[in-house]
């Protein structure tokens, strides 16, 4: 069944990359002289049409794209002929980066706050934690981002409001100047993986087994720990890697805010330029990335519970 | 009508605040010409005018009126959103009956078709196709709706392949009637309660959406007063502590969060009526 989901997951994959390639097909009439617009005269659309290829039947342009993709060659920028590799090898490094930093932060913290508002369900605290993680969820994204920046840089002038980063920038520094951006993809991501946390551990407390603990007289962080998390870690282990998935979207509008040099950055300048061939090759990385940690949460819940891989 | 108001009687404070402030919005973004002091684009100061004097809430990055341009922005912003449901919903929702309804091998290939569609984030995805078709609000709302109607579409399918088969269903399709009596007549009227309680949190999801696709500069381009470019072209004003490009962004959040309570309190009403 494991060997089925991730056979399924590269069909999945090889699917996207052909509607990624495609999409530019849809267009009716032809991209070159979309791009050009007024500027169209015959010789620069049968420039540009060489430059994307656009002159060659489409199944071999596809197989081409394909192949270079996998020997790492990724083509090239439209707007100014640099090889995509060299455009996004090192923001592709810095988007991991501060999606992988704000995946340490949040997940560790919206798990203890998830087994903490399921151990003091409906008092205080719970209700608390609860409105703050709805709020959150609510809040666009630069909404959050602006708060932050207004709250800790400008009033507090504790942190630097851009994370601008290069490539010798020291790794103390990096993380200084990246604690804002990670702020705000904790807030947004934490929520969801709390509240779901939370309701996943309280409804199995409802469970016979979880009260005959309780009535052995053990403490109740006991009972919660050991005899209610490893039972509900099967929905977690699926609602934190979704959130990975997540995290690897919402770091492009974080990104923009704050000037950070990352993929999604580059994916959204490109989209102003109709730099083409750019904007397929990120899309093509955050598609898949994302369908990846689909496959691995999938992969993930069925090793947690057994019980799945004997449903029928 | 009297069941609308026995309802909105026993309706929680939290309902009562989302229906008065979603209220409160379409009520600002149909007259904003009478409410606005200035005129949508007209400059009326120096840029970056503090607070107070004609403009209450200062200029813009242009000189125009902040307070101006916040109320435009509702009509903007929140009509667009509700032209990009409203079509999402005709189009998810009219396929999804049709393919739950029929069956076959229609549905098969409308479920391929959509599972890749939602396989790519919708953010990239929408990115990816507004680079092809260039940025302008035509294409954003068609991008933005067709791949909303993908989630419309799983929804609205799912209901009406419950309701197909149950027994006045049936007794319709023995009379003989046709596919579209079936479906408006029969399906629909049983559909309508989790409908318009998807309505409700798909506007958000695509208010936040467009918000977000503006804020990034590739949404409702000037000079057209939008909440999600407003924040974009006014973030300097915050280094120096001035807190006017949050208002644009409040009031996108004070909306979501508005849509959100009466969403809940629908959901709430339509589940304990099944009980």
């Amino acid at each position: 069944m494991i060997v089925k989901r991730i056979g399924l997951g590269f069909v999945t994959l090889a699917v996207v990359s052909a509607v990624v390639f495609f999409a530019v097909y849809l267009l009716p009439g032809d991209l070159a002289e979309e791009i050009l617009g007024q500027a169209a005269t015959p010789e620069t659309v049968a420039n540009i049409r060489r430059e994307l290829g656009l002159d060659r039947p489409p199944i071999e342009r596809y197989v081409d794209w394909i192949t270079g993709l996998l020997s790492g060659d990724f083509g090239r920028s439209l707007a100014n002929g640099r090889p995509i590799a060299e455009l996004a090898g090192m923001r592709l490094v810095n988007t991991l980066y501060l999606a992988g930093f704000a995946a340490a932060v949040s997940i560790p913290l919206s798990l203890t706050l998830g087994i903490v508002a399921a151990l003091y369900r409906e008092k205080l605290i719970d209700r608390s934690i609860n409105v703050a993680a709805l709020t959150a969820i609510s809040l666009p994204e630069f909404f959050i981002a602006y708060i932050l920046i207004f709250a800790l840089t400008v009033k507090a002038g504790w942190l630097p409001s851009l994370a601008t980063v290069s490539a010798d920038t020291p790794l103390g520094e990096r993380m200084f100047r990246s604690i804002l951006p990670v702020l705000t993809l904790t807030l947004a991501v934490a929520a969801h993986v709390m509240r779901l946390t939370r309701a996943a551990i309280v409804n199995l407390l409802a469970s016979p087994y979880i009260e005959m603990a309780r009535l052995k007289g053990l403490k109740p962080w006991r009972v919660i720990l050991r005899h209610a998390l490893p039972n509900a870690l099967a929905p977690i282990i699926n609602v934190v890697v979704l959130n990975l998935a997540y995290l690897i979207v919402g770091v492009v509008v974080v990104e923009v805010v704050f000037a950070y040099p990352g993929l999604g950055q580059l994916m959204v300048d490109s989209v102003g330029k109709r730099d083409v061939p750019v904007v397929q090759a990120t899309c093509l990385f955050f598609a898949s990335t994302y369908i990846m940690l689909n496959l691995v949460a999938d992969v993930a819940t069925i090793a947690a519970d057994p019980r799945l891989l004997h449903r029928r | 009508m009297a069941d609308l108001a026995t309802a909105l009687r026993s309706a929680p404070p939290s309902a009562w605040f989302g229906i008065s402030v979603s209220a409160l919005y379409v009520f600002v973004a149909l007259g904003a010409p009478v409410v606005a002091p200035f005129g949508e684009t007209q400059v009326v100061g120096p840029a970056f005018a503090p607070w107070g004097g004609a403009s209450p809430l200062g200029t813009d990055n242009l000189g125009r009126d902040m307070a101006t341009r916040l109320i435009y922005g509702a009509r903007n912003t929140v009509g667009i959103a509700v032209v990009t449901t409203v079509l999402a919903f005709l189009i998810g929702g009219g396929i999804g009956l049709i393919s739950g309804t029929v069956r076959g091998w229609v549905d098969q290939v409308l479920g391929r078709i959509v599972d890749v569609m939602m396989a790519i984030p919708s953010l990239i995805f929408s990115l990816l196709l507004l680079a092809i078709f260039g940025t302008s609000v035509v294409s954003m709302i068609t991008i933005i709706a067709l791949i909303e109607a993908t989630r419309i579409f799983r929804l609205a399918r799912a209901l009406a392949l419950g309701i197909a088969v149950l027994d006045y269903v049936e007794a319709a399709k023995l009379r003989g009637e046709g596919l579209i009596w079936l479906i408006t007549r029969e399906i629909l009227p049983n559909a309508t309660a989790p409908l318009i309680a998807e309505f409700g949190l798909r506007f958000c999801f695509v208010f936040l959406f467009i918000s977000a696709l503006s804020f990034l500069g590739l949404g409702i381009q000037p000079p057209t007063a939008d909440w999600g470019s407003m924040v974009r072209d006014n973030a300097a004003l915050i280094s120096y502590g001035d807190i006017t490009p949050l208002l644009p962004a409040g009031a996108i959040a004070l909306l979501t969060v508005a849509v959100n309570f009466v969403v809940d309190w629908l959901l709430h009403r339509s589940s304990g009526l099944k009980d």
